[in-house]
């Protein structure tokens, strides 16, 4: 039995309850492949409220929330469960192990962190020669995946498989204006969904489609938009903010997006040119509701999109993204008010969704 | 009151205390010595100094132990756009650097302020060509604190100290992970030895000293050992463990000896007195050579006013000065143990028998 609190006001609040279910998806391990613990969450979170819920071969956790008002858009909208990490591979016996990383992880960023393996979160940590014991040639290379190792402890045996996924142990915090946590690409997305779901505007069907595998190549993606067939897509992801200083002090003319500058809307990644009609109607959508926004700078990188996009007959698609500092690190860095807005901007946006949108001739 | 060895040492790494800025752990330290001891002080430069009075009739001699309090750490050397470029206070590879979780202990405001942060390292578009793959030179690292630049300016200041905050990790096989275990362990090994000798008869007195600024060249032990003038010093600091990636000369197992350094900063009479208490207590110890010097509080404790003779104990460490050292708390109950039995068992006249052949 679904539940019916449809509406078409929605005020994002990031209170107590939110914080505490955004805390859990971020601290989860859920790296791509077995993304367990993030669909469990998923799943408890939107029982009630959904009519539809199904788990698809690849593990995706697709919901579908049917409006109620006359001439509904099916529209389909995408967070990704998974995260980067890595696999253990060797057991080398006294609580080392050898490990690969899965997804695009610069190996500097794992040198010296807290780990947590398995479903049960193990902990461990990557650690490092000692600086008194390497030489100045030593320290000029870096670090390669092959070369550092997991250590869980002595006399271990048994609480950490070859095979097992694992990933940095890092603890979301609040810090001021800011949230700091690891896995903000994309459990801020799927938490937005679940917001999105319980809060789903009565004029469209809401096809969430929280998806797997996305940091190996968007592959959940692809099956849950064969399955939904929806009219419209969008991604809802994290997108860098390199908004820092330059080394020299010249200016910074590639931040990709900057903190605190609103929701990213996509013109163009490296898998994607963003649906014109879309980008016209998040536009005037954050403008209506004075929801501050900005262009993400067109460039490399791709979202859930990519592969929605080229759905059977085609979907027309778009991302939007929440800016992040530090992507696929230890702990990423984002702004509250950011989040809110991303949230705030698509589901204004839903509620001003009709079908002449896509066929603007037939407003005249 | 049974000391919980673990919360102890987990207490003692969650404390900030680069040299010179060793406050918070002194505190700490203190809290557990206070009550082991007859009189607790602090020295000139800072180091911790807690004394147990021995039964002998007076003058009594009296023996230093002293373990290193202070850590590794970074101090703010810039502030831009809110980021904070900063340098170091003792050796860090830069190569850890990246991603790692720091406080800065801002000072600028009236009521200083702990700030959390995470050293980041700028995308590849911003830093020099071979920014994109190669180690990054600590110049280019950043410290971020979630803050807006206007209240960073509001909170710190350059020469403002960045201590490390990784969380306290409990391991398998009765290890802790986590940042300044070196040489918070050895402290720790300290109390254990504190704690032992309270309900033990000692004739000597015993100067337990956590030392300053030892990262930055043995500084506080050099001028602590002319305030205490022992008769001689057990100095005990950690040892690199056998490990990933490399190990010392002794490649020392985790949870199995506790090293005994043998070279040009100990006193040869009391490495074996040390040694002959470890084999009549069974206690498993390793010869850790330093053919050189063993880079710790020994080699200025040594050569103190007219000299002190010096005895050495490790506890293994594997990754040193990483934020993510591993112990095992074994090897810190049998360092404390052996220290403690080493010192209930000194004569007064034990120093007749530290002589040069």
């Amino acid at each position: 039995m679904a539940k019916t609190d449809i509406s078409t006001k929605f005020n994002p609040l990031l209170g107590e309850t939110e914080l505490d279910l955004l805390s859990k998806l971020c601290n989860s391990v859920s790296v791509s492949g077995d993304e367990q613990e993030v669909r469990a969450i998923v799943l408890e979170e939107l029982h009630e409220f959904a009519a539809v819920t199904k788990v698809d071969a690849m593990g995706n956790v697709l919901v579908r929330r049917e409006g109620t008002g006359t001439d509904r858009v099916r529209v389909m909208i995408a967070a990704h469960m998974d995260e980067v990490g890595f696999m253990i591979v060797n057991d080398e016996g006294d609580g080392i192990f050898e490990f690969r990383v899965i997804g695009g992880v610069d190996p500097r960023q794992l040198v010296g962190k807290p780990v947590s393996i398995g479903r049960e979160h193990i902990p461990g940590v990557i650690g490092a020669k000692a600086i008194h014991l390497t030489t100045p040639e030593e320290r000029q290379q870096v670090l390669k995946v092959d070369q550092l190792r997991i250590d869980i402890g002595t006399g271990s045996g048994g609480k950490v498989k070859v095979g097992d996924r694992g990933t940095f142990a890092t603890k979301l915090v609040v810090l001021g204006p800011s949230i700091r946590s690891k896995a903000l690409d994309d459990r801020l997305g799927v938490f937005n969904l679940i917001q999105l779901v319980k809060h789903a505007p009565e004029n469209v069907d809401l096809l969430a489609a929280f998806t797997v595998q996305e940091e190996l190549g968007l592959r959940g993606a692809r099956t849950a938009a064969f399955a939904f067939d929806p009219e419209i897509g969008i991604a809802m992801d994290s997108t860098p903010a390199n908004d820092l200083p330059h080394y020299d002090g010249l200016e910074n003319t590639s931040p990709n997006t900057r903190l605190g500058n609103g929701p990213a809307i996509y013109v163009m990644d490296r898998g994607t040119i963003g649906d014109q009609r879309l980008i016209r109607w998040l536009v005037a959508s954050a403008e209506a509701d004075a929801i501050p926004w900005q262009f993400r700078q067109p460039g490399l990188g791709g979202t859930d999109a990519g592969e929605i996009h080229k759905t059977r007959a085609g979907v027309p698609s778009v991302s939007v993204s929440v800016p992040q500092r530090y992507l696929h690190s230890a702990a990423g860095l984002i702004r509250i008010e950011d989040e809110l807005n991303t949230l705030k901007l698509i589901h204004t946006a839903l509620t001003r969704l009709d079908r002449t949108i896509l066929n603007p001739q037939e407003k005249m | 009151m049974k000391l919980d060895l673990k919360q102890h040492l987990k207490d003692m790494i969650s404390a900030a205390g680069p040299s010179g800025y060793e406050d918070p752990i002194r505190e700490i330290i203190r809290a557990a010595w206070q009550p082991l001891a007859d009189e607790v002080r602090v020295n000139n430069l800072g180091s911790l100094v807690a004394i147990r009075r021995g039964e002998g009739a007076e003058p009594r001699p009296s023996v230093m132990i002293a373990a290193h309090m202070d850590a590794i750490g970074l101090m703010v050397t810039g502030i831009d756009e809110g980021f904070l470029r900063f340098t170091q206070i003792g050796g860090v590879d830069p190569r850890i650097l990246p991603g790692q979780m720091v406080t800065v202990h801002g000072t600028n405001a009236d009521v200083p302020r702990e700030l959390p942060g995470m050293v980041v390292m700028p995308p590849a578009g911003l830093l020099p060509k071979d920014g994109k793959s190669g180690p990054l030179p600590q110049k280019y690292l950043l410290v971020d604190t979630g803050l807006l630049p206007d209240e960073v300016k509001q909170f710190v200041r350059v020469g403002d100290v960045i201590s490390f905050a990784t969380e306290p990790m409990e391991l398998a096989g009765d290890c802790v992970s986590g940042h300044t275990l070196d040489n918070r362990a050895s402290v720790a090994a300290v109390t254990v030895a504190l704690e032992m000798l309270s309900r033990r008869k000692h004739l000597w007195d015993v100067m337990a000293v956590a030392t300053s600024q030892e990262e930055v060249g043995g500084i506080g032990a050099m001028v602590d050992a002319v305030a205490i003038k022992p008769d001689f010093a057990i100095v005990i600091d950690v040892t690199f463990a056998k490990a990933p990636g490399g190990a010392g000369i002794g490649n020392f197992e985790l949870g199995k000896v506790t090293p005994v350094t043998w070279g040009s900063c100990n006193h040869p009479a009391l490495h074996s007195a040390m040694l002959a208490t470890a084999e009549e207590y069974e206690i498993s110890i390793a010869k850790d050579f330093a053919p050189t010097g063993s880079g710790t509080d020994a080699w200025d404790i040594q050569v103190a006013e007219a000299g002190v003779p010096v005895v050495e104990l490790g506890i293994p460490l594997r990754y040193m000065h990483t934020p993510v050292e591993v112990v095992s708390l074994k090897d810190v109950r049998r360092a404390g143990r052996l220290m403690a039995e080493f010192i209930a068992g000194l004569s007064l006249d034990f120093m007749k028998t530290v002589i040069w052949e």
